[in-house]
């Protein structure tokens, strides 16, 4: 029994120790970042300190003043087209969800495998055909081709299906049936709110993962002013910049970064319950 | 005449919702595969300003691409993955496994996990950009490393290949070591507590418990984990990508299949860079279909499907 107890406790402060090793090396490049981020470019040259400089505010605003990385504008960019991929995919996602879980069709199951076979499909292997025609279309260039195609997720659309089979009764549909309420009426006022809580999980996955996209936009997008924020790290990384000032070096990453790791905090525990939610991985 | 003998049918409003979906589906990727594939067979370069082609030339793409260094860019690909992920799936296992034993009671859970978490979220090629910076020779880790006496001169991490794969791999790995935990956790939290019970009154101590019914138990989600992780690795780009400026420093050690593709397309290099693709759709779908049926042989009676299935109803 005495036996039994050591090892328990010993197998605690094992996996307390083990835990917080990882927290601190999960931790520690961000802690770098922002404390060097804080620090001028002579104090940076210097060797590293652990306490912050006095620099965020020049830096900040050295990053803000920047013509030739313009950092404020691809932050805007990554907003809008992030918003506007979240928006269109979340909603066009439950759309269809919507319409092969509550509507008896002949083409419905085939419908269903075709979207689970191509469920975890890399985007990467029609790159060059997509490339092609949406240089045809005269889209090349501009941010539809980064939004619009965000309306065919098969991974959120089997999230959204799942949580429908799970907190959909289809009874509730029929009731609005026999209420004389349309089918499309029916899907935005009573399906939609009922689908709110998978919509804000899916809605912050999109937007995270539009946001660090970086293969198709850096094919696709070509001016300065339409970049979004990781083709201009991507270009900052193809400067030589070791020459630049690295405090605004340190501060470029950490505007890159901070804002989702903002919304993370925020919403941290919303975030961690709908990984294993979906189940799915992108 | 039909729809009416039939009643009130609501079969249109199932074409009309799912339409938008499969209609940009088939524009934006299945007609771009399909073009994909074709020029694969056609001779289509530009050469300065000049473009060459198309010409039909049959498999001439996919042969000359064999005897480029194509191969060995997949090979670099897999190293790359097992090394990232070979550690991932260890440490997963071990943080699942401590998070969900009810008797080891660890304090702020919540804490650790979203800690864990956090790296997965972090834009790929910004957390590449504060590597290759953190690491330079002149950079802070170097800088630590000789303030506490463990190096005399500065380590050029990305100058040598086993520093420079290891990085990319430490990155992947911090990257998603907190994914498949949470994972991990939630498939191991779908067994039945009546198993463990059973088990710990037969005197199962805890490391048989985890190699004799959490491990057995968890397989599905393990494949699953597997699976997703090669289709993942294969599309391994934006950390290599910007740690070495796409060159894949040293001597093309560190260069991926996709970052091989990205200089394809960005080099208007079409016929090449399409019968690249064809090889890699190839490829992630023999990946697949692979794994996918070397975990379903051992389920025979179909007892672990039904398992998981119920598993992913409760969820």
């Amino acid at each position: 029994m005495r036996k039994a107890k050591f090892e328990s406790r010993f197998r605690s402060i094992l996996a307390h120790f083990v835990l917080c090793l990882l927290s601190v090396m999960c931790l520690f490049f961000f802690y770098i970042l922002i404390i060097n981020a804080t620090r001028s470019h002579a104090e940076l040259q210097k060797g590293f300190s652990a306490l912050p400089g006095t620099s965020f505010i020049k830096n900040l605003l050295n990053v803000a003043n920047d013509g030739s990385f313009p950092m404020v504008r691809g932050i805007v960019n990554s907003l809008i087209i992030s918003g506007c991929s979240a928006a269109l995919c979340t909603y066009f996602s439950a759309l269809t969800a919507y319409g092969l879980y509550a509507y008896d069709f002949k083409a419905k199951k085939v419908a269903f495998t075709f979207i689970m076979a191509i469920l975890v499909m890399p985007t990467q292997v029609t790159a060059m055909g997509f490339l092609r025609l949406i240089t045809n279309m005269g889209l090349y260039d501009t941010w539809l081709p980064l939004i619009i195609p965000s309306i065919a997720s098969p991974a959120v659309f089997y999230f959204m299906y799942s949580y429908m089979q799970s907190s959909l009764p289809l009874s509730l549909v029929e009731a609005a049936r026999i209420d004389g309420s349309g089918e499309f009426k029916t899907f935005n006022r009573i399906v939609l709110p009922i689908m709110k809580p998978a919509i804000a999980v899916q809605a912050i996955f999109t937007f995270v993962g539009s946001w660090n996209n970086y293969f198709v936009p850096a094919l696709v997008i070509q001016s300065k002013e339409k970049m979004t924020v990781p083709i201009l790290i991507a270009a900052l990384r193809g400067a030589d910049y070791m020459n630049f000032d690295m405090g605004k070096i340190y501060m470029m990453i950490t505007v890159a970064i901070v804002p989702i790791i903002i919304i993370y905090l925020l919403l941290s525990k919303y975030i961690i319950a709908g990984v294993t939610l979906g189940g799915v991985k992108e | 005449m039909k729809k009416k003998t039939k009643g009130i049918s609501y079969a249109k409003w199932g074409y009309m919702f799912i339409l938008p979906f499969f209609l940009i589906y088939f524009i934006f990727s299945l007609l771009p595969l399909l073009d994909t594939v074709r020029y694969s067979f056609y001779e289509y370069y530009r050469s300065g300003i000049k473009v060459i082609g198309p010409n039909f030339v049959g498999l001439q793409n996919y042969s000359s691409l064999l005897k480029s260094d194509m191969i060995k860019y997949g090979a670099n690909t897999l190293i790359l993955w097992l090394i990232g992920f070979i550690p991932q799936i260890v440490i997963a296992l071990l943080l699942a496994n401590w998070f969900t034993d009810v008797r080891l009671k660890i304090h702020k859970q919540q804490f650790f996990k979203v800690v864990i978490y956090l790296p997965n979220l972090i834009m790929a090629s910004a957390f590449a950009l504060l590597f290759f910076t953190l690491f330079s020779t002149g950079g802070p880790v170097n800088s630590i490393l000789m303030s506490l006496g463990m190096i005399k001169k500065p380590i050029d991490f990305l100058g040598s290949v086993f520093g420079t794969r290891s990085l990319i791999g430490f990155m992947n790995f911090l990257m998603w070591f907190g994914n498949t935990t949470i994972m991990l956790m939630s498939a191991i939290m779908g067994i039945s507590p009546d198993i463990f019970e059973a088990a710990e009154i037969d005197g199962c101590n805890s490391i048989k418990r985890f190699f004799y019914i959490t491990l057995p138990m968890i397989r599905p989600i393990l494949a699953y984990t597997l699976i997703t992780s090669i289709i993942g690795g294969l599309q391994m780009f934006d950390v290599p990508q910007i740690l070495t400026n796409g060159k894949g420093t040293p001597d093309r050690t560190s260069m991926t299949l996709i970052m091989f593709l990205n200089n394809h397309l960005k080099s208007k290099n079409y016929g090449m860079a399409g019968a690249l693709s064809v090889y890699l759709f190839i490829v992630s779908a023999i990946l697949c279909f692979f794994v996918y049926k070397m975990t379903n042989d051992n389920d025979p009676d179909g007892s672990k499907a039904a398992a998981k299935r119920e598993r992913k109803g409760r969820r």
